[in-house]
């Protein structure tokens, strides 16, 4: 389908396509098997200038927004939705400056982002604060100049790797959900420690890890907004990285879509390839169909973030909702037209399947999605 | 240091099909690119403009949508483009072909290396780098797979031959043809071509560029295509067999007789 993207953007999908065709495609399964962070395509992305695409023109960037920043995500992702992940967590740990970040802050972080110098992390999620981001226990006291951090959050994208970790902590407790507050940790700072890599089932070679803060001392400066924005920071934030996720989820479902057509058609048996046989066109209809609505989706949200629209929220939750069941399936139904070999790690297939996985999970699970869509249906429906 | 890069646009070759009725290539909306090869002339001018400052002209001769193929070198670092464009160039073999690249050199200046892909993908001739140097009369290196040093107006270089390599150095000004094997070119920056898009691209017709009308076009070119056939193919290699002990002499015996 013809998304009548602007000669701008069309530049920024093939610059991505080439990247994610000659640089991404030849290593995503050995970074799948190493679980190592892949700082080479990293480099490429950064030579390429596409960390920059949603980053103003002033601070460093190109200029676009959502629909820039998910144009690439699904791009890479057809490829590697792991390694995609460097990008788009990076986005994620970035919003929070983009958004709420004053101009100093902006001056002095968003450059060397743009330029891919630093990758950035967002820190939210505790052992007992998922979905129930109210009952963070991160603390960020105020001493004097300074903040002082203690706490540690869990499942971290890009943890260890970024430079630049935006974190949600407590400043006052007695205030619930208004006393959280939104904060820029610099990497090498006294009392910022990484946990060790955890184990995935998929999205391998992006580095998760746990970021603890033991009296982690920053200078007052680097606190985001006002006290007690944080958790208004983090829902703006999700707002716009919600299309990001879901855009990964297209371009994972598109990844194993490919390979699953290409498949069938070289596959024989019966003395044919199995792409003649209805029960296999009949699935490569439905996937097909299934990506190109989940595309329009996010593609229709992102246009929508990027007008300046206020109220984004139940859109970008539908975007994603949509397009990472969207994924599942797809990737579910590509292993099973590869059958046996799809079953094999010797084969692509079964990466995509893993990798779409957390796209149901992470920045939300698609249950909270659901939440966030029925409250805005019926808060409209009151109006 | 000023670099020099000559180019050619030709037909994508993994696109390209042969009319099963003429055995000709069908070029008919097949899409064009930079000749693979003159790619690595692209990216190893780039590098040395990087290593050394100045900048790097890519010139190319052909029709004028070969200014696309200036853009994409400029879109990896090149700084300025020159497309030498005029009917009266058509039907120019690679005698007429290097006899104008090397009038619209002349009228760029002065420079420090000329480089060029060792040939191109569509003609495979690799005859128009060293021609260029033979029209400005400066020294030539073909099939470069690396550039060692390059000081005091002198360059050296390693060059590829069919058993191995030689090491040549050569006085600057001088023309560089290289192979694949020098460097992995660049993927564009978004800047780059950003960049690109906008650059102004020199266009010089044959009156531009100060060159003998009897030299160039179709009347300007001695050649005649007699005929085109697939060369024989290369006889295998040779299998040795018996005691380890004498093979080894045997092929000892036989890489002295080679390279030696």
């Amino acid at each position: 389908m013809d998304y009548f993207l602007t000669e701008q953007q069309t530049m920024i999908r093939d610059l991505a396509r080439q990247i994610a065709n000659d640089k991404i495609r030849p290593v995503a399964a050995k970074y799948d098997e190493s679980e190592e962070f892949a700082w080479d395509i990293m480099k490429a992305l950064s030579d390429s200038d596409l960390f920059g695409i949603y980053i103003p023109e002033e601070y460093g960037g190109t200029g676009g927004g959502c629909v820039e920043m998910s144009i690439v995500a699904e791009e890479l992702s057809r490829a590697c939705g792991s390694i995609a992940l460097g990008f788009a967590g990076t986005a994620l740990g970035t919003y929070p400056i983009l958004l709420y970040g004053n101009e100093h802050q902006k001056k002095k972080y968003l450059p060397d982002i743009a330029k891919g110098k630093t990758l950035a992390a967002f820190c939210i999620t505790e052992a007992e604060a998922g979905s129930d981001a109210g009952s963070i226990k991160t603390t960020a006291k105020k001493s004097g100049d300074h903040y002082v951090l203690n706490g540690a959050k869990q499942w971290i994208t890009n943890a260890g790797e970024a430079e630049i970790y935006t974190v949600i902590a407590i400043t006052d407790k007695s205030k619930g959900a208004r006393g959280a507050s939104a904060f820029i940790v610099e990497k090498g700072t006294k009392g910022i420690d990484f946990g060790k890599k955890e184990k995935k089932l998929g999205i391998r070679a992006s580095a998760t890890r746990e970021v603890i803060f033991t009296d982690c001392k920053i200078p007052k400066e680097n606190l985001i907004s006002k006290e007690g924005m944080g958790f208004i920071v983090a829902m703006k934030t999700f707002d716009k990285s919600r299309p990001g996720v879901a855009a990964q989820a297209v371009g994972i479902a598109q990844g194993a879509f490919d390979l699953a057509v290409e498949y069938s058609r070289k596959r024989i048996q019966f003395g044919q390839p199995i792409s003649s046989f209805q029960a296999i066109q009949h699935m490569l209809a439905d996937m097909g169909t299934q990506i190109e609505a989940a595309r329009a989706l996010v593609m229709a949200t992102a246009r929508m973030v990027d007008s300046g629209a206020k109220n984004i929220a139940k859109e970008s939750a539908m975007s994603k909702l949509f397009a990472s069941d969207v994924a599942m399936k797809v990737t579910v139904d590509a292993v099973q037209i590869f059958g046996g070999y799809g079953y094999m790690r010797d084969y692509p297939i079964e990466k995509f399947m893993r990798d779409a996985k957390i796209t149901q999970i992470y920045e939300g699970t698609n249950q909270i999605q659901r939440n966030v869509i029925a409250a805005n249906i019926i808060k409209e429906s009151l109006r | 240091m000023h670099i020099i890069v000559c180019i050619k646009q030709v037909p994508n070759t993994t696109d390209v099909k042969i009319d099963p009725v003429t055995n000709t290539l069908i070029r008919e909306g097949v899409e064009s690119v930079v000749n693979p090869f003159d790619a690595y002339a692209i990216e190893e001018g780039v590098r040395l403009k990087e290593k050394f400052g100045g900048k790097v002209t890519v010139v190319t001769m052909g029709p004028p949508q070969a200014e696309n193929a200036l853009k994409d070198a400029i879109s990896v670092g090149c700084d300025e483009a020159v497309l030498v464009s005029d009917r009266k160039f058509a039907g120019s073999d690679t005698w007429a072909t290097s006899y104008t690249l090397s009038c619209a050199i002349k009228k760029i200046g002065t420079y420090d290396i000329i480089i060029c892909g060792k040939q191109a993908s569509d003609g495979d001739t690799a005859q128009v780098g060293p021609g260029i140097s033979t029209h400005l009369d400066i020294p030539q290196v073909t099939y470069v797979k690396k550039i060692e040093e390059l000081k005091d107006n002198k360059i050296r270089v390693e060059r590829m031959t069919e058993e191995g390599y030689d090491i040549v150095e050569a006085p600057m000004p001088c023309l560089i043809t290289v192979v694949k094997e020098i460097n992995s070119p660049r993927i564009p920056s978004l800047k780059g071509m950003m960049k690109a898009k906008s650059a102004r691209i020199t266009k010089w017709t044959a009156e531009d560029i100060d060159c003998d009308p009897d030299c160039i076009g179709l009347q300007g070119s001695p050649t005649r295509v007699v005929k085109i056939f697939t060369p024989p193919q290369r006889k295998g290699g040779e299998i040795l067999k018996g005691d380890a002990s004498e093979v080894a002499v045997k092929i000892t015996e036989l890489l002295k007789d080679i390279v030696l």
